[in-house]
């Protein structure tokens, strides 16, 4: 094992060599970043190396106007909030779920499934489903739609934000200031989508794309096999995770999304709106639909005074070049979402290289 | 949010599942994986099994996340 550690190391500083300048690979994977952090790869690996941390974070990419609309449904007296643990610390302009739980009405669930259950125990009720996340935690909202259309649940609505994570790689490399060389891609986004779908990535933008599970050994690998590619001047489709992605990925997965949902434009924390990237209950499932039911109406709002995670999530600045960073946005008292889900990268930050900072 | 963990099918009823993450007893659903078999090693997200895996990878996170649990307990933690 150490030998191919060696190995890889040696291959990621022959590249910089080679290049004569620092790569810049983003991780798009919340998951990653923590794994990262925790196993120290940052100050492990060559300098010629520059992680950036990108928007692989449902909670940090969801949009101000969407947390707005979920905290006002949650001062209603007949609406029950079920909603995924670290939505409920985002600040919105007024509060956080986590300051309204004194009500009683917000519910931290593990499963998509425990929304329907929700739903089912509390039939005088209404119970907003707050569905956030990419394409692993999409298919299990899908499911529960189609549950719940089937035994006639009439008080489960479902918010959806759920996001595509390839839309959002390719609106970051069509931004001027981007400075990204390549992609670590997130391990089980991709047992969904399938190491094929980074085709346009690789095709268009001629960046590579390789993907990984959340060992740091696995990690390591990955990004020596970017650095490898880099270094030839290459752009290819990897991956060091085979024993849960295959190239076409999970198609009854896949066939669930595209029957439940419609792919429109939608707002992103610090990247606005991008076309065809979120997705929206089909109409067959009006009568689930928190937007629809209840009139929300998701305009793009901009984002807290000062905070600067928008340009944390698209890799144009580290989390401490943020004014606030340390200062007045902390883990126990955060401003930004990057700083509230502990897979944000201000938080990972904070929790595992304050005070160090490598350019 | 992604997080995925290994386990064993140990009872199927439907689409629902018990399966057995190093001793734990966790309910999955699997309408995801509609190929699955009793005894199948498994990732689960969130309650859904996502895809079917074989049992060495299953054990080598086993044996990571068992790791990682020795290591929390150690005086590891970041002050601050």
């Amino acid at each position: 094992m150490l030998d191919m550690i060696n190995r890889a190391y040696k291959e990621i500083a022959r590249a910089g060599q080679t290049l004569g300048r620092k790569m810049n690979i983003m991780e798009v994977c919340g998951t990653h970043t923590v794994s990262i952090f925790r196993a120290g790869l940052r100050d492990a690996l060559p300098d010629c190396l520059k992680l950036l941390s990108g928007p692989g974070c449902p909670v940090c990419i969801t949009d101000q106007g969407y947390i707005d609309a979920v905290l006002s449904l949650s001062r209603r007296d007949d609406c029950i909030i079920a909603t995924y643990g670290d939505m409920i610390r985002v600040p919105g302009r007024d509060g956080s779920l986590e300051q309204n739980t004194g009500r009683g009405n917000i519910k931290i669930i593990l499963s998509a499934q425990d929304a329907l259950k929700l739903a089912i125990e509390n039939p005088n009720k209404k119970v907003l489903f707050v569905a956030v996340g990419f394409e692993t935690t999409t298919p299990a909202t899908a499911v529960i739609a189609g549950q719940a259309l089937r035994q006639g649940i009439k008080n489960l609505f479902i918010f959806s934000n759920h996001k595509l994570v390839i839309p959002a790689m390719e609106a970051l490399l069509s931004e001027k200031n981007h400075r990204i060389d390549a992609f670590l891609c997130p391990g089980h986004v991709s047992v969904i989508i399938g190491s094929d779908a980074y085709k346009p990535i690789v095709e268009k933008f001629k960046r590579p794309c390789v993907v990984s599970g959340f060992e740091p050994m696995q990690i390591i690998f990955a990004i020596s096999e970017i650095c490898r590619q880099l270094a030839e001047g290459t752009a290819s489709i990897g991956s060091v995770y085979q024993a849960a992605v295959t190239p076409q990925g999970n198609k009854t997965a896949q066939k669930i999304i595209s029957e439940s949902f419609d792919i429109v434009d939608g707002y992103w924390r610090g990247l606005g709106k991008i076309g065809k990237s979120t997705l929206k209950l089909k109409e067959k499932f009006s009568s689930l639909d928190a937007e629809k039911q209840f009139g929300i109406q998701l305009a793009l709002e901009e984002d807290l005074t000062g905070c600067r995670c928008g340009e944390v999530l698209c890799g144009l600045i580290d989390p401490c070049d943020c004014g606030l960073f340390a200062q007045n946005c902390t883990p126990d008292s955060p401003i930004g979402p990057c700083m509230v889900s502990s897979e944000g990268a201000c938080a990972a930050w904070y929790k595992y290289a304050r005070g160090k900072r490598r350019s | 949010m992604c997080l995925a963990v290994p386990a064993k099918i140990i009872e199927l009823s439907g689409s629902d599942a018990i399966a057995d993450c190093v001793g734990n007893r966790i309910q999955a659903n699997i309408s995801l994986v509609p190929e699955v078999k009793l005894g199948d090693f498994v990732l689960i997200h969130a309650g859904f099994a996502i895809t079917v895996i074989d049992e060495e990878e299953a054990k080598k996170t086993w044996k990571l996340l068992e790791d990682l649990d020795n290591f929390n307990k150690t005086n590891n933690k970041v002050s601050g």
